[in-house]
């Protein structure tokens, strides 16, 4: 292949590098009101009165909106295919807020001065009610998160506000008792992942703008610019077709764009004034008002035999969803289904039940890896305390257990697998790290032991028979194309990748592919850049589109010759008719002709879902040092082998892992949201909440095995998430390997490693 | 108040509060490049030069910069599509947003220092957070700038 599988640089990359002014905020009319929420001071309340009389007096204030202001039609911000598995718990502005940063009230102004003062001068008297601050009490608790009664949950996920469920469901297949009991050993062990901030580097933001029709137009930092029009639409109460929401580049999202966090605020202001605004989210607002992971603890029983044989998992997970649903009845779900089916070989049953449950701290969103990271902390830990148990190689345990081509996995939908090269990734990571001769530890002599540790990861690739996949390519002058997407580059790549593809396609170069997106007046639909999807279905809907136009291209070229269609080819630069080689015209000429009096189609849209989500597999080894005396830990080396399909752009998917795998470390060793016993986050700023630095990471090696999925674009699969998911199990893993004990909750500091299992015993978690 | 300082090389008068900081007052006058991505001097996205050292430009008031120097990378374009080629040869760039804040930095490096070792650029640049790269990609993109830099000088390219 000429331009997929190639290194190619990303279109955008001068334009980034260079300091270009291409982000919102570069963007906007430097004279938008400036926009700014008032937010909670109690993670439960309802506001018994609001003043705003004095706050408006402030010069330069141009409105301010209250819970009196907007519209009593409830919503969810989460970003989902139409009818949203999340319920309608939001509204834009609520008289009861549910969590400790929660909005109160919304001020537009001329200055960032003007609006700060006028924050500090609205009065409002609140009636402080008691708070849900552990979510393990949640669940029919008598303080109720949402007691309303216009809370409506759109699709059957098992939520009722009365118990505070988001979310419950219970789905197994085979006796999963009965293979349990018939096993040589059965662990149960109890895992707690925590809620963190995706901390992208460009915080939350949006500009809105009234058109020459009369529009909203809504320019935002978003993954999903058709379902941030939905959404904006149902928090105003207008009809759709009074928005249009387009994306600049994204300073970075990982899911933490995947909802619609500002977008409504200045939508409000504008709407109401018909003014330009622009809100953008401080760092501290990002940490207390976003969209961060989904807090889990999560049960697993793991059945096994003598020899190794996996055969059965009874997994619950409790999620917390916080104060609002967004993504809480979704997450779940990948807890176990992207996790369980890893050990299919052997597996004879499963049972996977949860439970997502309200409470009064920050709404979770989407976060990459989406579950299946919560999910396979508890799963990988377990199959490692399982190989300790049984005395086994963790390598040679799980090589015995692990899915491979061919096989239906029950935990997976039932989907088949048909792509996996999941014993290779393993084999080859370990034969890098020098397995073999580093497992489990190697005392340093100096304090220090080094030690090393392993797990596996899948994903998925789009969310089989709801996501879909657009595009559109269109033949211009001198035989350039226009590819326009509704999927969001944030700092991915696709605009890239889907150019390569089409390149690909059309036999020509990338530099001739122009891309255009995302715009929701412009671009074909598409559900979004979430759920490992624009790889593998928009780029399955690149590749339709551009086969369509190559036939588009060879009936004009025919009709120029006055040969059948039939007896042309086409080779990306001239069309030829095959039975008379001398007769050809020039793509440029096709081009030319296809301007004037033409009866051809030049531009082609297609349209892609998948009944199928394909997994990606991982396997990802850690080499640690840890400091007997301090506890310090330092992560050495890691190194991970990827299998994506076939790889589009190696250097991107490069990058990519080796990002996720920078993030998966600061998860599992430092990055953890915090509450005070009023339910205030303590972690709101980068002061608290540590992000790795170059320091920290050690070195990152990836490699790539692939394998052919059948229904991807050539072949591929997916990258963009499952890079995420090893980290946390493999250090866990690796901790044990030095000292002896199991850290089964996130984040692992120095302060456990050091205190061991003390550190449990004194403290509760 | 009136202040007077050289910004990329123009003279520049202009009027800003007392209190404002330099990172508002530069991307008022066009500086797009210089982002924001803290309140708490922790990311690096904000670093210009002041009379050529790199500084936080979120940590500094405007009214310190009076009389002085100040280069974002609006004034290193050059520098910037040289050396940044080369992290765009990796795909390091990514979402782009730390980029500005990472040259800048790079660049006083190379300066200072024009023969880093692999612990003296992790070390040197510790304070430009990146949540997209997991930082590899960069560092190979500087480890190849900084040998063909080199080649450059031996007249091998």
């Amino acid at each position: 292949m000429r331009h997929v599988n190639q290194p190619v640089r990303k279109k955008d990359a001068m334009a980034l590098v260079t300091g270009k002014p291409v982000y919102t905020g570069d963007l906007r009319d430097p004279n938008a009101l400036v926009v700014k929420v008032l937010h909670s001071p109690h993670a439960n309340a309802m506001i018994e009165n609001i003043d705003t009389s004095i706050a408006m007096k402030v010069p330069g204030i141009e409105a301010i909106f209250t819970y009196k202001d907007v519209p009593q039609k409830r919503f969810t911000m989460a970003g989902q295919t139409y009818p949203e598995p999340s319920p309608y718990d939001r509204l834009l502005l609520d008289r009861h807020v549910r969590f400790h940063g929660d909005a109160v009230a919304v001020v537009a102004g001329e200055s960032e001065k003007a609006v700060d003062k006028a924050l500090k001068l609205i009065k409002v008297a609140y009636q402080v009610l008691p708070a849900v601050l552990d979510f393990r009490t949640a669940k029919d608790n008598p303080v109720l998160v949402h007691p309303e009664d216009n809370w409506v949950a759109n699709c059957p996920v098992g939520a009722d506000n009365h118990r505070n469920l988001c979310a419950h469901d219970e789905m197994s297949h085979g006796d999963i008792e009965a293979v349990l009991a018939d096993c040589d050993l059965v662990l149960e062990r109890t895992y707690h992942t925590k809620a963190n901030s995706q901390a992208m580097m460009e915080t939350f933001r949006t500009y809105t703008y009234m058109d020459t029709y009369g529009r909203l137009n809504v320019l935002s930092s978003t993954q999903i610019v058709f379902h941030a029009r939905r959404i904006i639409a149902h928090a105003l109460d207008i009809p759709k077709s009074k928005v249009r929401v387009t994306k600049p580049r994204i300073g970075g999202g990982f899911g933490a764009k995947q909802s619609c966090v500002t977008e409504v605020f200045p939508a409000l202001v504008t709407w109401k004034t018909g003014k330009p605004a622009y809100l953008v989210y401080s760092r501290q607002e990002s940490q207390t008002s976003g969209s961060p992971r989904h807090e889990m603890e999560i049960t697993v029983r793991i059945g096994a035999m003598k020899d190794g044989r996996i055969r059965g998992f009874d997994m619950y997970t409790l999620s917390n969803t916080g104060a609002y649903g967004e993504h809480g009845p979704t997450t779940v779900g990948l807890s176990g289904h992207k996790s369980i089916p890893l050990y299919n070989r052997n597996q004879e049953a499963y049972r996977f039940t949860y439970d997502v449950v309200y409470t009064n701290m920050q709404a979770a969103g989407a976060y990459r890896g989406y579950g299946a990271t919560q999910g396979l902390f508890a799963v990988e830990s377990i199959v490692n305390e399982l190989a300790a148990e049984l005395k086994m190689d963790p390598v040679q345990l799980r090589l015995m257990n692990l899915i491979a081509e061919g096989q239906v996995p029950p935990a997976y939908y039932y989907e088949p697998c048909n792509a996996c090269a999941l014993d290779r990734c393993l084999k080859e990571t370990a034969q890098r790290m020098g397995w073999d001769e580093k497992y489990p530890c190697r005392d340093m002599g100096n304090g220090k032991v080094r030690s090393v540790g392993v797990a596996l990861a899948m994903q998925g690739s789009s969310i089989s028979n709801v996501d879909i996949g657009g595009a559109t390519i269109k033949l211009n002058d001198d035989g350039f194309y226009a590819l326009t997407i509704g999927a969001a580059d944030m700092g991915t790549g696709c605009d890239t990748i889907l150019a390569q593809m089409a390149a690909e396609v059309m036999e020509c170069d990338v530099d001739n592919v122009v891309v255009y997106g995302a715009d929701t007046d412009a671009s074909p639909y598409d559900s979004g850049s979430y759920a490992s999807s624009t790889t593998y279905l928009t780029g399955r809907a690149v590749e339709e589109a551009c086969e369509k136009l190559r036939e588009s291209i060879q009936k004009i070229g025919a009709a120029l010759m006055k040969c059948d269609v039939k007896d042309t080819d086409f080779d990306g630069k001239t069309v030829r008719c095959v039975s008379d080689p001398q007769r050809s015209v020039s793509l440029v000429d096709v081009a030319t002709a296809s301007m004037v009096n033409n009866q051809f189609e030049t531009q082609f849209t297609a349209t892609t879902s998948s009944p199928v989500s394909p997994p990606p597999y991982m396997a990802g080894m850690v080499e640690v040092e840890i400091d007997k005396a301090t506890g310090a830990i330092q992560v050495l080396n890691y190194e991970a082998t990827v299998d994506c399909g076939t790889v589009i752009n190696p250097n991107l998917a490069r990058v990519q892992t080796e990002g996720g795998i920078a993030q998966g470390i600061g998860m599992a060793l430092y990055e953890d949201i915090t509450y005070t016993d009023k339910g205030a986050i303590r972690e709101d700023s980068f002061m608290q909440y540590k992000i790795p630095t170059r320091q920290d990471v050690g070195r990152i090696h990836v490699e790539f095995e692939s394998s052919y999925e059948p229904t991807g674009p050539f072949g591929a699969k997916s990258i963009g998430e499952i890079v995420i998911n090893t980290p946390s199990p493999a250090i866990a893993h690796a901790v044990y390997n030095a000292t002896g004990v199991w850290h089964r909750e996130l984040p692992i500091t120095p302060e456990k490693i050091l205190l061991g299992e003390k550190y449990y015993e004194t403290s509760s978690v | 108040m009136e202040l007077k300082f050289e910004l990329n090389g123009k003279k520049i008068a202009t009027v800003v509060e007392a209190d404002s900081l330099l990172l508002d007052v530069l991307r008022s006058l066009g500086c797009a490049s210089v982002k924001r991505g803290c309140e708490s001097s922790n990311c690096g996205l904000c670093t210009v030069f002041v009379d050529d050292k790199p500084v936080l430009s979120c940590s500094v008031l405007a009214a310190r910069v009076a009389g002085r120097k100040v280069t974002t990378l609006e004034g290193l374009q050059e520098e910037a599509a040289d050396f940044g080629a080369f992290i765009a040869d990796q795909g390091a760039e990514q979402c782009g947003f730390c980029n500005p804040g990472l040259m800048m930095n790079a660049i006083a490096m190379f300066r200072e220092n024009p023969h880093p070792s692999e612990e003296e650029i992790l070390s040197y640049l510790s304070g430009n957070l990146c949540r997209c790269s997991g930082y590899e990609g960069q560092l190979r993109g500087i480890q190849s700038y900084l040998a063909f830099k080199d080649a450059q000088k031996k007249g091998e390219v």
